[in-house]
């Protein structure tokens, strides 16, 4: 089974002086659902450029399915670890079927056929996205939300054992965002290893089985959300102050800690020593 | 209508356009004296026509045409700009500074030996570029190279100028003359010469379409998906380039087919590089033998430049393109 581990792991950007990810050792378990959460250039895309090998470790060493990623191929990585990656623009305009057919590169390489099985795989990706309906309109007339569905399709189309996904719901309203979760909840308990970079606490709660929480490019805190998400943790690490209030359900997530910000004017009482109001 | 069948229709229009280049000119044939003189048969003076001037002439406008429009739809989807032509990158530069220096050093414009420099130029232009773009970075940085390209261009420009500050009043018109473009010289020599280099130029195109689909949605997207980025944008890189220096080594500078063409192909069929690549090839080539046919006809017996024609006829049909998609 393929899983990361990393140790030691450095990173610095040429232009940058300060490195983007330090010193982090750390194990992401094949199977599982892994959320990958911190601050604005806390170095959580940086992280994730690392472990596909799209940087080179300034210093430590990542290994994937036990072998160090540079020794991978780029094309055995893309059959391994199908990826949604933050932003990306085409510049012609290609229709949505094309676009998830791309996920099928991996297998078919420059000059294969697309045979049954590809079309086979590239339908059952386009359907379990919902984007079936939308398979010939041209990608640029697509709304946030379809855009971003057709993009996971594409990933899924690659049929790779583990998925990793940088902010797959950003600009999504909530119904989207919701449809994405579930369906990368699915896909873990299909078997999949899923990691996913994301700003929504709450929901990776709900749907993450463990929370890794950067801060200034180090671990801050990792674990099952309940161990991660605690007041204090979240209140040093965003400098903001929040409540953690359990999900009151119904629902599989009952339970599971929901992160409330506060209002701004309980950080100058805070600032000031006075003592907070812990009404729930 | 299937790619293939497309494609197969395509190379029809490019035989109909070919076999009317070759009959229209200065003397009129029908296409029985053509295949006849094709053959060798018939009147000696029209075989002499047909088979010396007329028919290396046509072929040479095909090849070039198909070269460019292939060229600048490889640069199109390698830059990510819809706005990239096979001479963005200062490889025409490079040419013309090879060429013009040898005719003020008194070469014809006819000869090899100015077809020979052009190319030099050209050549030195591809790596002087690839190594300024590759200077700054770990990776070729696309955007980079764009900039290394485009300096390089307005470097080689002020070279030209330069070079035709101190040349006599002949070989500045015969200079100009070559930057302009022209097939009059066309011999099989230079056919010869853009056949070998188009040849396993297309053959590397057609192993590059997939993975310049993929790039064309985002470098790092390509490479998740197995594409070897490096690898490919170094191959597209020389493979356009120098499909591009061979065109003009033999015919001169000539605009609007490179730009146009893929343009064109994309807004009727798609942009999959697998089909867009042939049918530019087809589509340019059929687009410039004709644009050639008009260029020695329109104002007989003086011949028009043909980069002229180009973008008189290119201009108003890009235009209706542009408008027919928008309605």
């Amino acid at each position: 089974m393929s899983g990361w581990r990393c140790a030691g792991l450095t990173f610095r950007y040429p232009e940058s002086s300060r490195p983007a990810v330090l010193d982090l050792s750390l194990e992401i378990p094949a199977g599982t659902t892994t959320a990958v959460l911190g601050p604005n250039g806390s170095g959580k895309s940086t992280l994730l450029r690392l472990l596909l090998r799209i940087l080179p470790p300034s210093a430590g060493t990542v290994e994937f399915g036990g072998t160090p990623v540079a020794r991978w191929g780029r094309d055995a990585l893309a059959r391994a670890v199908g990826v949604v990656p933050q932003g990306e623009e085409s510049v012609f305009p290609i229709s949505v079927r094309e676009l998830v057919g791309m996920g099928r590169y991996p297998h078919l390489g420059a000059w294969r056929r697309e045979g049954d099985a590809d079309r086979r795989a590239v339908e059952e990706a386009m359907r379990r996205c919902d984007v079936a309906d939308l398979a010939a309109r041209p990608v640029p007339t697509l709304s946030g939300g379809e855009r971003q569905r057709a993009r996971v399709a594409r990933a899924l189309a690659q049929q790779a054992p583990t998925l990793a996904l940088d902010e797959p719901t950003a600009s999504l309203d909530v119904a989207h965002e919701m449809a994405i979760f579930e369906l990368l909840r699915d896909l873990g308990h299909a078997g999949k290893t899923v990691l996913l970079v994301t700003h929504n606490l709450n929901l990776a709660a709900r749907y993450a089985d463990r929370l890794v929480l950067l801060d200034g490019g180090r671990v801050a805190a990792e674990g099952t959300p309940r161990e991660v998400l605690t007041r204090e943790t979240v209140e040093r690490v965003y400098g903001w102050p929040v409540e953690i209030v359990p999900h009151p359900g119904p629902g599989p997530d009952t339970g599971a800690p929901q992160v409330v910000p506060l209002a701004g004017e309980q950080c100058v009482r805070m600032a000031h020593g006075e003592g907070r109001s812990h009404a729930a | 209508m299937k790619p293939l069948a497309r494609l197969l229709l395509l190379a029809a229009v490019l035989a109909g356009a070919l076999l009317l280049s070759v009959r229209l000119g200065a003397v009129r044939l029908g296409t029985r004296e053509v295949v006849d003189a094709l053959r060798g048969a018939g009147d000696p003076a029209t075989v002499a026509i047909v088979r010396r001037l007329r028919v290396p002439r046509s072929l040479l406008a095909a090849l070039v045409g198909g070269a460019l429009a292939a060229s600048g739809a490889c640069f199109q989807a390698l830059l990510r700009n819809p706005l990239a032509e096979p001479y963005v990158l200062g490889v025409s530069g490079g040419a013309a500074v090879g060429a013009v220096a040898v005719i003020v050093l008194g070469a014809s414009a006819a000869s090899g030996t100015v077809a020979l420099a052009a190319f030099a130029g050209a050549a030195l232009s591809i790596v002087l570029v690839l190594r300024l773009a590759a200077s700054a970075g770990r990776t070729l940085d696309t955007r980079v190279l764009l900039l290394a390209g485009v300096v390089a261009g307005a470097f080689f420009n002020a070279c030209i100028l330069l070079v035709l500050t101190f040349s006599d009043a002949e070989s500045f018109r015969a200079a100009l003359f070559w930057m302009m473009g022209s097939f009059s010289g066309a011999t099989w020599r230079e056919i010869g010469l853009l056949a070998l280099a188009g040849g396993p130029a297309l053959l590397l195109m057609a192993a590059l379409a997939r993975p310049l689909n993929l790039l064309s949605i985002g470098e790092e997207t390509a490479a998740y998906l197995g594409v070897r980025t490096e690898r490919v944008k170094l191959a597209a890189y020389g493979t356009a380039s120098l499909l591009t220096a061979a065109s003009v080594a033999v015919s001169g500078v000539i605009g609007f087919v490179g730009l146009v063409i893929p343009h064109v192909v994309r807004m009727l069929w798609g942009p999959d590089h697998r089909f867009l690549i042939p049918a530019s090839v087809l589509l340019g080539a059929t687009f410039l033998v004709l644009a050639d046919v008009l260029a020695r006809t329109a104002a007989a017996p003086t011949e028009l430049p043909i980069g002229v024609v180009t973008a008189f006829v290119g201009v108003p049909f890009f235009l209706w393109i542009l408008r027919r998609r928008a309605a």
